[in-house]
């Protein structure tokens, strides 16, 4: 191969790579809601954000980098998120675990804190696998995600239109924070709007 | 295969290792680290013990070194245990807490379930994947002489330090610990508070 070829594919890559960044930092459509869920969080008192990266918790997490107290922590798996936040919680920290919905089906074990312990867990769950789906490996954990946060005890509070968010936010948050229990927000993808395929 | 035959008594090690562990707010794993630890401590309101949640010890270390960055969390577990979430440790190593140290009981085998040999007495290596995971600073301890110097390790290394323990596969300290989690939680977090 001539260096020349070599070297129009390596900018043309290059060209990609970067319009592809410009586009999800500057144009990211999650990052008005994502702020205002943000800015709820701190509120309450939220200081670490334990996550898995998703395409629904891109921007918060971008939000909470760029925040001078809040800290993210990028996890391996899911299971950890509650473990870490649980964690936080015997030193009197307050955490919200955020993951996309078929990680759902990593941490039942860990919701042991949640049932046994009564540790007050707060998770973000961005859902795949429901509304508007195409992609067939995700409708099984999607569909599971209600009945296993139920048989763990975990509330839900559903996000489907825009106006749902600010106050499912706030029932979350108190449902864990003031009431002590563990709570899930969940976005619909009829809110995250569906991934073409 | 390792060529380790460790001849360490874990039962005699934790006191050595940890004089003062009131200085420390103690996380462990289930089953014999947590009977061991509960020994030391005479399952003191600064430990959390686990008797399920397998996997989960290192993560809630960290979750506790992150939210009380002026105290020392130290995390106590075994082999096991740790195998069951390796992932944790990357975690700790991008986090890079000033504050955790993890020592692991490395028996080689599931002792609480029947003594089932585990990986650590074939191939792996728990201190080389800390190591590789990106902690700070990492050791093994396999020879009973060395224990005062695993003991200086553990205070005046960088943190996060990882202290591997191979010790001999027989029965834990023998404690019979609070195992309602909920209270455990309860008091821990009194205990955070009432010495902050």
């Amino acid at each position: 191969m001539g260096g020349g070829n070599w070297l129009c594919s390596w900018a043309s890559r290059r060209f990609r790579a970067v319009t592809q960044e410009v586009f999800v930092s500057s144009e990211n459509p999650n990052q008005a809601w994502s702020q205002t869920m943000f800015d709820q969080f701190v509120d309450a008192g939220v200081t670490l954000f334990p996550y898995i990266p998703d395409a629904g918790n891109k921007a918060l997490i971008e939000i909470v980098d760029a925040h001078n107290e809040a800290r993210s922590v990028l996890l391996t798996s899911e299971e950890e998120g509650v473990a870490v936040c649980a964690g936080a919680d015997l030193a009197d920290e307050k955490g919200v675990l955020c993951m996309q919905s078929s990680g759902v089906g990593n941490i039942p074990n860990f919701l042991t804190f949640v049932k046994g312990a009564r540790f007050p867990i707060l998770m973000m769950v961005s859902m795949r696998g429901e509304y508007g789906e195409q992609n067939p490996w995700q409708y099984p954990m999607g569909q599971a995600v209600e009945p296993i946060m139920e048989a763990m005890g975990v509330l839900t509070f559903w996000v489907h239109e825009p106006d749902d968010l600010e106050k499912a936010t706030t029932a979350a948050i108190n449902a864990a924070f003031k009431g002590g229990q563990s709570a899930a927000l969940i976005l619909s993808q009829k809110f995250l709007g569906a991934k073409a395929f | 295969m390792h060529a380790i035959n460790p001849t360490i008594d874990r039962r005699e090690l934790l006191d050595q290792l940890v004089p003062n562990p009131d200085e420390y707010l103690i996380i462990t794993g289930l089953a014999g680290s947590a009977r061991d630890t509960a020994t030391l401590t005479d399952d003191g309101d600064n430990l959390f013990t686990m008797a399920g949640c397998m996997g989960a010890a290192v993560s809630m270390g960290l979750g506790t070194a992150l939210a009380a960055p002026d105290r020392q969390v130290l995390v106590i577990t075994g082999d096991g245990e740790l195998m069951m979430n390796l992932g944790s440790l990357a975690s700790v190593a991008t986090m890079a807490p000033a504050n955790l140290t993890i020592i692991c009981i490395d028996n080689g085998c599931h002792g609480e379930t029947g003594g089932q040999t585990g990986h650590t007495s074939n191939r792996t290596d728990l201190e080389m994947i800390a190591k590789g995971a990106g902690l700070a600073a990492t050791m093994t301890l396999v020879d009973p002489a060395d224990i005062p110097s695993a003991a200086t390790f553990l205070k005046d290394r960088p943190s996060p330090r990882f202290l591997l323990c191979r010790v001999m596969d027989g029965p834990p300290a023998a404690y019979k610990r609070n195992m309602d989690p909920a209270e455990c939680r309860a008091r821990f977090r009194a205990h955070v508070q009432n010495t902050a």
